[in-house]
């Protein structure tokens, strides 16, 4: 009996679903790769010595997703959606490369200046400039479905269609080289052998977990999303806690923005960030947490973004060329759809919970 | 008199006001570019957005059956179809074969989102997307390259003028007829047909529309197969005035579809809106891109702010016509 609730217990975390898929794809790559799970030491440099391999790839590339998945997290659980991320990093990607280009105002771009490994702008500077700019747009978004009360997935469309143009707008249409090296740290450096993007992650989702569940926020926020009408009455102002959630996601974009642009060297108001607003509500999904609201674990979505970038590198081992990955994703998506369908909800309880049967019926 | 009149407003206020936004895009541009009144650059607007009011058509069919209905498929069901059908010509299929087989194609793309959606209870939004993912992946998968179509019958659609009568020097395409001949089918569909009442009735109250009797299971699955039909329709269009198939075509143009829907008046809740007032939202579209296209200078950008802001207004003014309703 002991040993069914514990199973129960597990089963019934967030986190359970996300990692089984994770450890199916590790299984998976371990018999068709056998080298996929190496890992070495390597002298970098400028970085000094490091880890390298396969995994440290995926969480070094899939930081900007897992921090994105972290602050749609929070817009999902009001029952919203942002579908303004990527135009969000664009945004940031671009701001950053736009304050760095050494060249002052009205002097003429050439290669000569660019290549110089020099900033305009100090690079605290530019970190507040690219986190103030995600921000405002998020607190745009918050505005637009909190207080004009339009629908989320309408409000931040606008910012979707829109953000790529100011992105666009910022950095002239041109797609920005950034040949300052200070800038490349957050994408490609390293603290004791780690890429630093783990620990800017890490140190997100703890703020982040701080903020939800050493507070009251994340229980206003989980009352938005089950009931925004009743958490108004019960005295919570629902609209500054969908702000806050629309603001954060904002927030978490810009910083993608940054260790994105910072990773390619370069900003693309085109091509920055592209597709991560549904590759971060895949993942959101994928840790469980309903698209109509209500309970959430960031740490469920993190997973699930993990899941996802293992999923693509994957692919990309097996010699799945880069275009043809999308359709390999739309049968990932559909296999979560499947799994988390109610259907095979109810036929898992089922397998699980032969004994357990009748404890349930009592509830 | 006043009465009826002051009604007639209120009810068909957004589309009126949608009007009144295109015309007066449509003066500003002929203010500021003279050659912009010529009537061709009218008719230029439905030859260069045959696709995407056809599209548009559909994807207004599916936001007003409500329940969060949307479908975000549409620019992967082209790219595939361009891809698809330009393949099988290339290998020497008759055209006449193919054409039917690309509509069944998007049909049935189309019925199995609404499967999934229905039967699944998967969210319009998550299952269109698998759509989208699958069909541009395919698409890819049958070329990475752009596939030129040689076809005669492909040309022939796509290169004849058909001059408008009375107008001097004005002229469509056959393919240009598509758009508004399904309109008139969407039209038709949506007023006269018990099968557009449902979708009116579902997209106010699914639950009330349930216990009404009528069949909302089967009405949502055809919703979505007729975008899928009007998507495989704009794909074939898309290839016919390209010549070509590829995977990249129609990359955001089921944003510039829901844009115009909401534009044209639809709310996005459902239930509320008509097909006609996307024609209008595709028109104001068409018109923004031209002004920057006869402006030259201005840069391809300012077509996303332009509609992005559009949007935007077009959600205010909603907004506010549903207030006024609500209080009268």
């Amino acid at each position: 009996m002991k040993k069914t609730a514990l199973l129960k217990k597990i089963r019934d975390s967030q986190l359970f679903w996300p990692l089984v898929a994770w450890v199916l794809i590790l299984i998976f790559n371990a018999i068709v790769e056998p080298g996929f799970f190496r890992l070495g030491i390597i002298e970098d440099p400028v970085y000094g010595k490091h880890l390298y391999g396969n995994l440290i790839d995926i969480f070094n590339n899939g930081a900007p997703l897992m921090l994105v998945a972290i602050g749609m997290t929070l817009v999902i659980a009001t029952g919203g959606v942002d579908l303004s991320v990527g135009a969000v990093i664009a945004i940031s990607a671009a701001m950053g490369a736009v304050l760095i280009n050494p060249a002052l105002g009205n002097q003429l771009i050439t290669n000569d200046i660019l290549t110089r490994n020099a900033t305009n702008t100090p690079l605290p500077l530019i970190i507040l400039a690219d986190l103030a700019a995600g921000t405002l747009c998020g607190l745009w978004n918050g505005l637009l479905v909190s207080r004009a009360r339009i629908q989320p997935m309408v409000a931040t469309l606008i910012l979707m269609v829109a953000g790529r143009g100011i992105a666009q707008l910022i950095t002239n249409g041109q797609i920005m080289t950034i040949y300052y090296t200070p800038y490349f740290w957050f994408g490609n450096g390293y603290i004791l052998g780690l890429p630093v993007s783990i620990y800017i992650v890490a140190v997100v989702l703890l703020l982040a977990w701080l903020l939800v569940r050493k507070t009251a926020i994340g229980l206003f926020i989980e009352s938005v999303g089950i009931n925004a009408k009743s958490t108004f009455y019960s005295g919570i102002n629902e609209k500054n806690v969908k702000l806050l959630a629309y603001a954060f996601c904002g927030f978490c974009g810009a910083i993608a923005g940054l260790i994105l642009s910072s990773y390619v060297h370069s900003a693309d108001g085109n091509n920055n960030g592209l597709n991560y607003e549904l590759d971060a509500i895949l993942a959101v999904v994928m840790g469980g947490t309903l698209m109509t609201g209500g309970r959430f674990s960031m740490l469920a979505s993190v997973i699930g973004a993990v899941v996802i970038w293992t999923f693509t590198v994957t692919v990309y081992s097996l010699g799945v060329p880069a275009n043809a990955l999308l359709a390999a994703k739309a049968v990932l998506v559909l296999l979560v759809i499947l799994l988390y369908s109610d259907y095979s909800r109810r036929l898992m309880n089922r397998l699980f919970e032969r004994r357990g049967s009748q404890h349930d019926t009592a509830h | 008199m006043i009465q009826r009149i002051k009604t007639f407003v209120v009810r068909h206020g957004s589309l009126l006001l949608t009007l009144a936004v295109f015309l007066l895009v449509y003066f500003i541009g002929g203010r500021l570019y003279p050659t912009m009144r010529k009537p061709q650059v009218f008719f230029n607007l439905f030859i260069n957005d045959s696709s995407l009011l056809l599209v548009s058509i559909g994807m207004t069919m599916v936001i007003l059956s409500g329940g969060g209905g949307i479908d975000l498929s549409v620019g992967g069901v082209i790219a595939l179809v361009s891809t698809a059908s330009a393949a099988l010509l290339r290998s020497g299929v008759s055209p006449y074969l193919v054409l039917p087989l690309m509509i069944l194609l998007g049909v049935a793309l189309g019925s199995l989102m609404g499967w999934i959606i229905q039967y699944l209870k998967v969210q319009p939004f998550i299952a269109t997307l698998m759509g989208l993912f699958f069909t541009r992946g395919m698409a890819y998968i049958i070329s990475l390259t752009s596939v030129t179509i040689t076809n005669e019958l492909y040309k022939t659609f796509a290169l004849t003028p058909i001059y408008i009568p009375f107008i001097p020097k004005a002229y469509i395409y056959p393919t240009t007829l598509v758009g508004p001949i399904m309109l008139l089918v969407a039209i038709y569909l949506s007023f006269f047909t018990r099968f557009g009442r449902t979708i009116y009735a579902m997209g106010n109250n699914e639950q009330s529309a349930l216990l009404m009797g009528l069949p909302v299971a089967r009405t949502k699955v055809m919703v979505y197969a007729f975008s899928g039909l009007c998507s495989a329709l704009a794909g074939i269009v898309f290839s016919m005035s390209l010549l070509a198939g590829y995977g990249q075509f129609a990359t955001g143009m089921e944003l510039d579809a829901i844009a115009s829907v909401v534009i044209g008046g639809t709310s996005l809740s459902g239930g509320v809106g008509n097909v006609l007032g996307t024609l209008l939202g595709v028109l104001i579209h068409g018109t923004i891109v031209s002004i920057l296209q006869f402006n030259g200078t201005l840069s391809s950008w300012w077509t996303r702010i332009g509609v992005g802001v559009l949007t935007l207004i077009a959600i205010g003014i909603q907004s506010l016509f549903s207030i006024r309703t609500k209080r009268s």
